[in-house]
């Protein structure tokens, strides 16, 4: 088990270890919501929403980017950007062979996907973390791309979008990455001055140092039916209050209620809501975005 | 006040409760014994120093949570004069666990913004152990906000053992609050000088430790997260802590190898808390350097150079063209 599963409650762990990835082709699968048994391949199409019940299975960085994007003109942003051991990390194992393990697993190098693309020919720069990586987790590496994004973004007058899946700072980087929080942050105002949108997306979970920095920030702040968001795991949250947590707790609709975000938007809509919502923010200022 | 000693002290205490009692017989002693006396006290100060010469990151953190330490009021007290409290966010509540106000640093006015722990059990409870919630990050917003519109500096002190995980503090957007402070600590036009006092934890410290200039005692720790959460993560189990802060690299020595602050600001012999005046008296120096470097910039150079710094955080590789 890798350090974030030990961390996250059972209910956000992953449903049946690499269900993508291991099942054999044209195998059924069963969703976690309501145990319907589905076609995987269908389930895949529908981008790992049951088409049942509506439950959001969790969507790795690329397949996230290739339903968001245009299939036409993409450019991939900061993959030269790779991680290092600084600390020299160890726990019950290297911090080096973790990283070898995700990568060779994921086939990414670290967690976040940056690409310059378009939505339905309106030009984004579009982040997507990829959670399989090491739970997603921010060092420096994520806040690198991030922010290489952003210029970008800027660069081509843009606006940047990104998608969150993540558990929250990378500890095998120590205060490395606790500083990413200010850094990704610190990107945003840069995008805020020359008044181009930010659009946060968060997805199942989008928790601690990436929730408690950009991701709350957005111009407009979107998440998927039912994501666990939050600053503090519910556990942690639970052993320090005492108490069993309200039905719901953390979840997007509990936020949407407490005034926390925007909308909750299913998957499947994504790619038109924010097409919609980039041509009205952008129609605003079209006399600086020209 | 008599100190209370940690556990790799013992010794040292064993030896201060010897020189003690000597004292109280050496009153009423026809024998004159302040030699051995002197003599005692001497090796409590070598033992000391030798101790504190190689102190583990554990032990450190130890020290920068010591029950004795100084904590935001007392260096307010101690540093500033004409301390004016301002209180509330006005939103919600006031946050006991974030102080601050209006003050004067020597002729200088300014503005304080610090964690604030409690002594007893009364006050701890009432500083909800120095744990922020919301409001309190909003507080301290707030603050900073005033501080640019009358172009004031702000000096920060962190001490928290982190942002509070609590049901209220989630649905009044934790995440939030801290993520505004970042981004609008990010281009406040106004010099932000910031000191890690004791324990600067995690996101609930960034939130208000993201400035031009970062102090950090010589025995406070800054971590990503506490060395207890790491090992009870990574080793399924608290009880590797000292492990845990080892690697984590959670020292100001560590710290400033990597970049990540400013100066170091010794501490006396055996801790803050043994010379609370000679403390205050060394972070009164580098925190008047500081501001006199700072003071000479323009708002618009100051943000330049704040961004610059924060956007260089981070160890990566990079890659030949792909």
């Amino acid at each position: 088990m890798s350090w974030l599963q030990k961390l996250l409650p059972p209910k956000i762990q992953r449903t049946g270890p690499g269900m993508r990835k291991t099942v054999p082709e044209g195998l059924w699968t069963k969703c976690a919501a309501c145990d319907a048994v589905l076609y995987s391949t269908d389930l895949e199409k529908n981008l790992n929403v049951c088409p049942k019940c509506g439950h959001h299975e969790r969507l790795g960085a690329r397949p996230r980017l290739d339903a968001l994007l245009d299939a036409d003109g993409r450019f991939e942003i900061g993959a030269e950007v790779l991680p290092v051991d600084t600390l020299k990390f160890k726990d019950s194992r290297r911090y080096t062979e973790r990283l070898g393990e995700a990568q060779e697993q994921t086939a990414e190098s670290d967690a976040l996907v940056v690409m310059q693309g378009s939505i339905k020919a309106l030009g984004v720069v579009c982040a997507a973390f990829e959670f399989d990586f090491m739970g997603g987790s921010m060092g420096s590496v994520v806040g690198e791309r991030f922010v290489r994004g952003v210029r970008v973004a800027i660069e081509q007058k843009l606006p940047y979008v990104c998608v969150t899946a993540s558990g929250g700072a990378r500890m095998q980087e120590g205060l490395l990455s606790l500083v990413q929080m200010a850094k990704t942050t610190a990107a945003l105002t840069d995008l805020a001055e020359r008044r181009l949108p930010f659009i946060s997306v968060l997805t199942d979970p989008t928790m601690g140092g990436v929730s408690a920095s950009f991701a709350m920030i957005g111009d407009v702040v979107i998440a998927e039916p039912k994501a666990l968001i939050g600053f503090a795991g519910p556990r942690v949250i639970e052993q320090t209050v005492r108490q069993k947590l309200p039905e719901g707790f953390q979840r997007a609709e509990f936020l949407l209620e407490k005034g926390a975000i925007d909308m909750i938007v299913d998957r499947r809509q994504l790619r038109d809501k924010l097409h919609g919502i980039l041509s009205l923010l952008q129609g605003q200022s079209a006399d600086n975005v020209a | 006040m008599k100190t209370t000693f940690l556990e790799f002290e013992q010794p040292i205490a064993e030896l201060e409760q010897r020189i003690e009692e000597l004292r109280y017989v050496a009153d009423d002693s026809a024998v004159d014994i302040s030699e051995e006396i002197q003599r005692l006290t001497k090796r409590s100060q070598t033992l000391t120093k030798d101790i504190y010469g190689k102190l583990t990151p554990w032990q450190v953190a130890q020290v920068a949570r010591h029950a004795q330490r100084p904590y935001t009021l007392d260096y307010v007290q101690m540093l500033f004069t004409h301390f004016e409290e301002l209180h509330g966010d006005r939103a919600f509540a006031d946050d006991a666990s974030i102080v601050g106000g209006l003050a004067r640093f020597g002729n200088a006015p300014c503005v304080v913004i610090g964690h604030q722990k409690g002594r007893d059990t009364k006050e701890k409870i009432l500083r909800n152990f120095g744990m922020p919630k919301p409001e309190g990050y909003r507080k301290a917003l707030r603050l900073m906000k005033l501080a640019e519109k009358f172009s004031l500096p702000v000096f920060t002190f962190v001490d928290t053992p982190g942002a509070y995980p609590g049901i209220d503090a989630e649905e009044r957007g934790q995440s939030e609050a801290i993520g505004r402070n970042l981004f609008e600590m990010a281009r406040l036009r106004t010099p932000i000088i910031v000191s890690v006092i004791g324990e600067g934890g995690s996101g609930g410290a960034l939130a208000i430790a993201v400035g031009d200039v970062v102090l950090m005692l010589q025995y406070a720790t800054y971590s990503v997260i506490s060395p207890e959460g790491c090992a009870s993560i990574l080793w399924r189990s608290a009880d590797q802590a000292p492990e845990a802060a080892d690697v984590l690299g959670i020292t100001a020595g560590r710290l400033k190898t990597l970049g990540l602050i400013d100066k170091i600001v010794p501490e006396p012999l055996g801790g803050a808390h043994r010379d609370p005046q000679a403390t205050a008296q060394a972070l009164r120096k580098a925190l008047a350097e500081a501001l006199k470097q700072l003071q000479e910039k323009k708002p618009k150079e100051l943000v330049e150079q704040r961004l610059e710094r924060v956007m260089a955080y981070g160890k990566f590789k990079e890659a030949a063209e792909r």
